[in-house]
């Protein structure tokens, strides 16, 4: 086994051992999303021409759980490991920081994909969603979680303290996720609302991601997968060089 | 033969404070070498500077002729480092943390050697427990033998048995002096410097960053240290002409530095001049600790009292 594969398959492991909080609390909680909000709105909310709110409501969530468990599994691992000292392992060995970048995005993405695999399959026993293109699927969820991952690694190395980490989640990455269009479209807004989710990238993943099911979207998903593959060269860029020059970590 | 760790001019500055100043050091293949000094004097930072785990400000580190930097892949092969901290991955257990270890260094099959480090580290009853439930001397022996998974040549010990109870710190030192032996060359810091006196060949002593004494143990021993004399005297006054040799005076013992033996006769000369008995002499042997209370002193109390 190489050096990359090793810590990619430990940080998989990493989250496999405590599947119960990883995968199966993020499937719980947004599966009570789904519950509530279809039984509060399915009656009075029509997204699309024949698309009930709840059949609408579904790939947003599902994206929404990706997004945040991708980002998730790279911060905590690495603020754990960074606050209880044993990156230095990581740090001590040849292990190049390209490899390290590769594999903690992987482990997001996995963890994402898994979470959201998860989310799907369960509702599919009680919904009939369309899919219209799983290679837009795909690419959506790839795209949205590598972008995750790679933002991770950037707030578990800035992040000193649990707290600010608890922060970034809390005050950037979920009010942008639940302002992304997962639980209405976006020309439902009023226009100044309208502009301003426009600048939110996790708007497009979960526009790009939901045109897979339905081949319908606020914006094309051409232009979606292009902006998010211009943000993941962009933080894929930022995160490496901190990687490189050891900004926090190799002080 | 290329030096084990070759330092060259290495600077380190955290903000205002300049860490270390210019160190230059050679270790060469094979030695047992001990950084000494008090904390905060630099040790662990010029450690973690050869272990890449810190970049210098200036200056190059080689390990086996592997520049940390520039080949960093080559020269953290070559290399393992017991860090300081007790610090663990609480998700795995000891046998998994030593499998991924290995994993980073891309060694395949390393169980034939990983269960002769579990064996030698006595480890074998622990081998599959989760890393919190161990106690700290245990979590310490993991971290030697996480050190050793890819038989690195040069070995970086940094305060190994700061804690650690007799028993495991002298079958840690059966351990590391038996890969001496084998050609390992063994870099350590230590508080304890019976250990350093007793195990290295070389030490270096840090102060504030520098390098201040950098020579064999013998070495120092002999030339720095002077001798030490004990003595309880009857009246318990020191006469007038010995008060310059006063290094201590405790319990009614007086401790007394000279420069050779033979002063030993002008001692006596003067006690006998002012009719005091002498009840008890000690003759100190001089130590490695000796030598480091002398020089963190300051440089001008290297020079030995004369009589």
């Amino acid at each position: 086994m190489n050096g990359f594969l090793t810590l990619l398959y430990k940080e998989l492991l990493r989250f496999w051992k405590v599947g119960f909080q990883t995968v199966f609390a993020p499937m719980l909680s947004t599966l009570l999303y789904l519950l509530i909000f279809s039984h509060a709105l399915e009656e009075r909310v029509q997204a699309y021409p024949g698309v009930t709110y709840t059949v609408f409501l579904i790939p947003g969530l599902v994206i929404m759980a990706m997004l945040q468990n991708a980002f998730a599994n790279s911060s905590s691992s690495l603020i754990q490991s960074t606050v209880s000292g044993n990156h230095i392992f990581m740090l001590l060995s040849p292990l190049s920081y390209q490899e390290i970048f590769i594999a903690y995005v992987l482990a997001s993405v996995v963890r994402g994909l898994v979470v959201g695999l998860g989310i799907y399959v369960v509702t599919l026993g009680f919904f009939e969603l369309p899919l219209y293109s799983f290679a837009w699927v795909f690419a959506f969820a790839l795209m949205g979680t590598a972008l995750l991952g790679a933002l991770g690694i950037i707030a578990g190395i800035w992040a000193e303290k649990f707290e600010q980490l608890a922060a970034l989640q809390n005050f950037i990455v979920l009010p942008l996720t639940f302002l992304s269009g997962v639980f209405y479209t976006i020309p439902s807004l009023p226009p100044l609302w309208q502009g301003l989710s426009y600048l939110n990238p996790f708007f497009y993943m979960v526009d790009g991601f939901r045109y897979g099911f339905f081949r319908a979207s606020d914006v094309s998903p051409y232009l979606s997968l292009g902006t998010l593959m211009t943000c993941f060269l962009a933080v894929s860029w930022w995160t490496l060089q901190m990687l490189k020059t050891g900004y926090k970590i190799r002080k | 033969m290329t030096p084990a760790i070759e330092v060259r001019q290495v600077h380190k500055r955290f903000g205002a404070l300049h860490a270390l100043c210019g160190i230059d050091l050679e270790i060469d293949t094979g030695e047992f070498f001990a950084l000494l000094g008090p904390n905060g004097a630099g040790k662990t930072t010029l450690i973690n500077i050869i272990a890449g785990l810190t970049l210098a400000s200036s200056g190059s580190v080689r390990v086996k002729g592997h520049d940390v930097v520039a080949e960093y892949r080559k020269a953290r092969r070559m290399l393992g480092v017991v860090p300081q901290e007790l610090v663990f991955d609480p998700f795995f257990t000891v046998r998994e943390t030593l499998v991924f270890q290995s994993g980073y260094y891309g060694i395949k099959k390393n169980n034939s050697w990983i269960d002769e480090i579990i064996h030698h580290l006595d480890l074998a009853d622990k081998a599959d427990t989760n890393m919190r439930s161990l106690s700290g001397g245990m979590k310490r022996r993991v971290l030697v033998a996480q050190a050793l998974v890819h038989k690195p040549p040069v070995i970086v010990l940094d305060e190994p048995t700061a804690g650690v109870d007799v028993e495991l710190r002298q079958a840690l030192w059966r351990f590391i002096k038996q890969l001496n032996r084998s050609g390992h060359t063994i870099v350590l810091t230590t508080h304890y410097l019976e250990e350093a006196e007793a195990l290295c060949n070389r030490v270096a002593m840090l102060k504030n960053g520098s390098i201040v004494v950098l020579d064999s143990v013998r070495n120092l021993i002999s030339n720095i240290s002077g001798h030490r004399i004990r003595l309880r005297l009857s009246p318990d006054t020191l006469p007038a002409a010995l008060q310059l040799l006063i290094i201590g005076h405790d319990q009614g013992y007086y401790v007394l530095a000279i420069e050779e033996y033979s002063q030993l006769e002008n001692v006596m000369t003067a006690l006998r001049a002012t009719q005091t008995q002498v009840l008890e002499l000690q003759i100190l042997q001089p130590d490695l600790e000796e030598v480091f209370v002398k020089i963190m002193h300051g440089a001008e109390s290297l020079e030995p009292a004369s009589v």
